[in-house]
């Protein structure tokens, strides 16, 4: 038995892959440091906005959104949380992985939303798309964030693609779910009404799906925070980098410091991205 | 009537052309559809091909013509076919073969921007499970159809205010669909169907949702704005009773096939064969209708602590043998007869008491004509109380309405006969086959 399957011949999957990386940066390592710089463009740009105001101030902002879309308590959650990053003096470092979490999550959702919709209404492409999200979530990030590494160097841009590529299968997983889940009626009866495919999906099946998608923004924030530390690990400043510092000098303080930060930063997001959109119409309901 | 007019009825009358027109339609779903048609009309069951094909049959060869303003019924079992031959007439579900034509116009082959108008302009249609928006107000909901042909809020607004009162949802437009019951609901599906005018309705089911009174008022209220609009309507169902009562010309399905078209008496006096002769006999209507459909309003009662004299004055002002005496909260106490009555009165006596018969007969709402039926056997011709639940009375059966309850449905309507060409000028109350006491009642 043991012989046999050593006579299993070796699929040389590593040498093609080594291979393939190379010949990608041989041939387009021009366009991936265009890619980079767009990334650490916008990323930095992001971040330079949420940092410009006085911390104070961007306190009190957050503050009165978390009021309005989640309530007082989050309000008051807000305030301290955000106050113990400032005395942590991580406060720059936060809004940078904000900032790194906005760009990711429009990407996702920018590629999940369409590709989950077109999926809902194709079979095949169904088929073809669940085991590739599986793959997405499954595969550790280490094994794609090297490559990524290669091609575009350190900071923003490893960071983003790998939290792209972590964080997007919710957004088309929970858009498929919802456009799947409209009544069957509802969509014919928007057929018999003479509606174009274009006025069903954004007259009838969206709409429909809306609290299934937004569970899915939800999802993709979460997945987004949770590759922060990676993110830390390809240099990229922000949260991840006093764990990851911390976890290299063995500073399990330091460490820990950054660890509140991402939580206080993941229960904000959490709580406000839930309450956005559900405004008075569904509490009544 | 101009010249003009007078000449279009009689072109009407004389040359009047099917609205609806279907030929030799079938729709199979599954891979090997010709294959499954031909063993079918080679006299396979369905079963048999579905079991050897893998294909079922919805459709087979199904042949008919609707008329305008008819009211057409397709009925039959679920799994019948019933509602895919509807979706055939729209195109919901592509043919697998056979033509079918609206308004003369060949649509069986038209791409899908032509047929986006026809049905925007042609076919409306209302479904079972109303397929309306939850996330929108009623208005939104009923002017819909309008959005989707890009006509300008304000038209649609009003348009959609007018259909709203014609299904009698006046003063419920902002609200949200989901605050509206079952019945509610449909009013607004109906009324989507009517805002877009178009001429021929396709109904699924409309009404089998709803529970059975608010069924029948559906029916009602149904065949009065029919009454109104005089749409050609196409009509699924598998309620035989609805059937009889709503439809000019019921086709029954059985696996798919039209087994019988005809009128409602038709029917119900010659069944094709034993199928329907069965489906026919399942419906007992003694079984089916409930005191309540029956009893009418009491024209007087007497009240505990009047006095015989008053009373037996009431009685004969209203033409009463009998008359039922209830207290102040109208619950039922029983029944005094004019005879007793009259006796107290001779006698002098003050109260009516003695006269009241409390064990009379009385039956609640819901109770089935076929219990109802015997305390009339019972009792000669005593009228029977019916209560609601707090034991307040109802209403009142008496032997005359009972019997015309019993009987309407089998016997349609004098005028209805086998002659198709007269059907667009019945008016729709007597389809319903003349419910002398809901007629009487509502009148």
């Amino acid at each position: 038995m043991m012989a046999l399957l050593q006579s299993v011949p070796k699929l040389p999957i590593d040498n093609w892959v080594n291979g393939a990386i190379s010949w990608i940066i041989g041939h387009f390592g021009g366009a991936f440091d265009v890619l980079n710089s767009v990334i650490e463009g916008v990323v930095s740009l992001l971040s330079f906005v949420l940092t410009a105001p006085p911390a104070l101030l961007m306190i009190v902002l957050l503050t009165v959104i978390a009021f309005f879309l989640a309530g007082w308590r989050m309000a008051i959650f807000t305030v301290v949380g955000l106050l113990l990053v400032v005395s942590l003096g991580l406060w720059s470092d936060t809004m940078l992985t904000l900032a790194l979490i906005l760009a990711a999550t429009t990407v996702c959702l920018a590629i999940g939303i369409p590709v989950g919709i077109v999926a809902a209404k194709s079979r095949r492409l169904e088929e073809v798309s669940l085991p590739i999200l599986d793959l997405m979530q499954t595969m550790p990030a280490f094994v794609y964030l090297v490559p990524f590494v290669f091609l575009l160097g350190l900071g923003a841009g490893p960071a983003l693609l790998a939290t792209v590529i972590f964080a997007t299968p919710p957004a088309v997983r929970l858009t498929m779910l919802g456009i799947q889940q409209v009544p069957r009626e509802t969509v014919e009866a928007a057929h018999a009404f003479g509606a174009t495919p274009m006025q069903t999906l954004f007259k009838v099946e969206l709409p429909l799906s809306l609290s299934s998608i937004r569970a899915g923004v939800n999802q993709v924030i979460m997945l987004s925070l949770s590759m922060v530390v990676i993110a830390g690990l390809v240099g990229f400043e922000g949260l991840g980098k006093p764990v990851v510092t911390g976890l290299q000098q063995l500073n399990v303080g330091l460490a820990f410091e950054g660890g509140i930060g991402i939580v206080v930063l993941a229960i904000i997001l959490d709580r406000v991205t839930r309450g956005i959109g559900r405004g008075g119409k569904t509490s009544k309901a | 009537m101009s010249e003009a007019q007078e000449r279009t009825t009689q072109r009407q009358d004389n040359e009047r052309e099917p609205i609806i027109r279907v030929e030799d339609c079938s729709v199979v779903f599954g891979r090997r559809a010709q294959q499954a048609l031909e063993m079918r009309r080679s006299g396979k069951s369905k079963a048999e091909v579905e079991r050897e094909t893998g294909s079922t049959i919805g459709v087979l060869d199904a042949n008919f013509e609707v008329w305008p303003s008819e009211i057409f019924v397709v009925i039959g079992l679920s799994g019948s076919g019933k509602s895919t031959l509807l979706r055939a007439i729209n195109r919901l579900i592509e043919p697998t073969e056979g033509k079918i034509y609206l308004d003369g116009e060949y649509i069986s082959e038209i791409p899908s921007k032509q047929l986006r108008q026809v049905r925007r302009k042609k076919i409306g249609m209302v479904f079972q499970h109303f397929g309306l928006l939850p996330n929108r107000t009623v208005l939104d909901n009923i002017s819909f159809g309008l959005e989707i042909q890009g006509i300008s809020a304000e038209k649609r607004r009003k348009s959609a205010e007018d259909t709203l009162d014609m299904v009698g949802l006046q003063g419920q437009g902002n609200k949200l669909i989901t605050e509206l019951s079952g019945g509610m609901q449909q009013r607004v599906g109906l009324a989507r169907a009517l805002a877009t005018e178009q001429e021929i309705l396709l109904m699924d089911e409309p009404f089998s949702a709803l529970d059975p009174l608010i069924r029948r008022d559906m029916q009602n209220l149904f065949l009065d704005i029919q009454g109104e609009v005089k749409r050609t309507v196409v009509f699924v169902t598998h309620d035989l009773d609805e059937a009889l009562r709503l439809g000019h010309r019921v086709a029954i399905m059985k696996d798919g096939e039209i087994v019988q078209l005809g009128t409602p008496e038709h029917i119900l006096r010659e069944p094709a064969n034993e199928y329907v002769e069965r489906f026919v006999e399942d419906v007992d209507y003694a079984k089916v209708r409930m005191a309540e459909s029956v009893m009418v309003e009491p024209k007087e009662v007497a009240y505990t602590g009047e006095g015989p004299t008053v009373v037996l004055r009431r009685m004969r002002q209203a033409g009463l043998s009998h008359i039922f005496v209830v207290d102040r909260e109208r619950h039922l106490v029983g029944l005094a007869e004019a005879e007793e009555v009259a006796r107290l009165v001779e006698r002098n006596e003050r109260e009516l008491g003695a006269a009241v018969d409390e064990d009379a007969p009385r039956v609640g709402r819901r109770t089935p004509l076929r219990e109802v039926l015997p305390l009339f056997v019972d009792d000669g011709d005593a009228p029977v109380a019916v209560v609601d639940e707090g034991e307040r009375l109802a209403g009142v059966i008496v032997r005359g309405s009972l019997i015309a309850g019993l009987t309407t449905s089998t016997e349609p309507s004098e005028e209805g006969g086998e002659d198709f060409s007269g059907v667009g000028n019945r008016e729709p109350s007597e389809v319903g086959s003349g419910d002398a006491v809901e007629r009487g009642r509502q009148g």
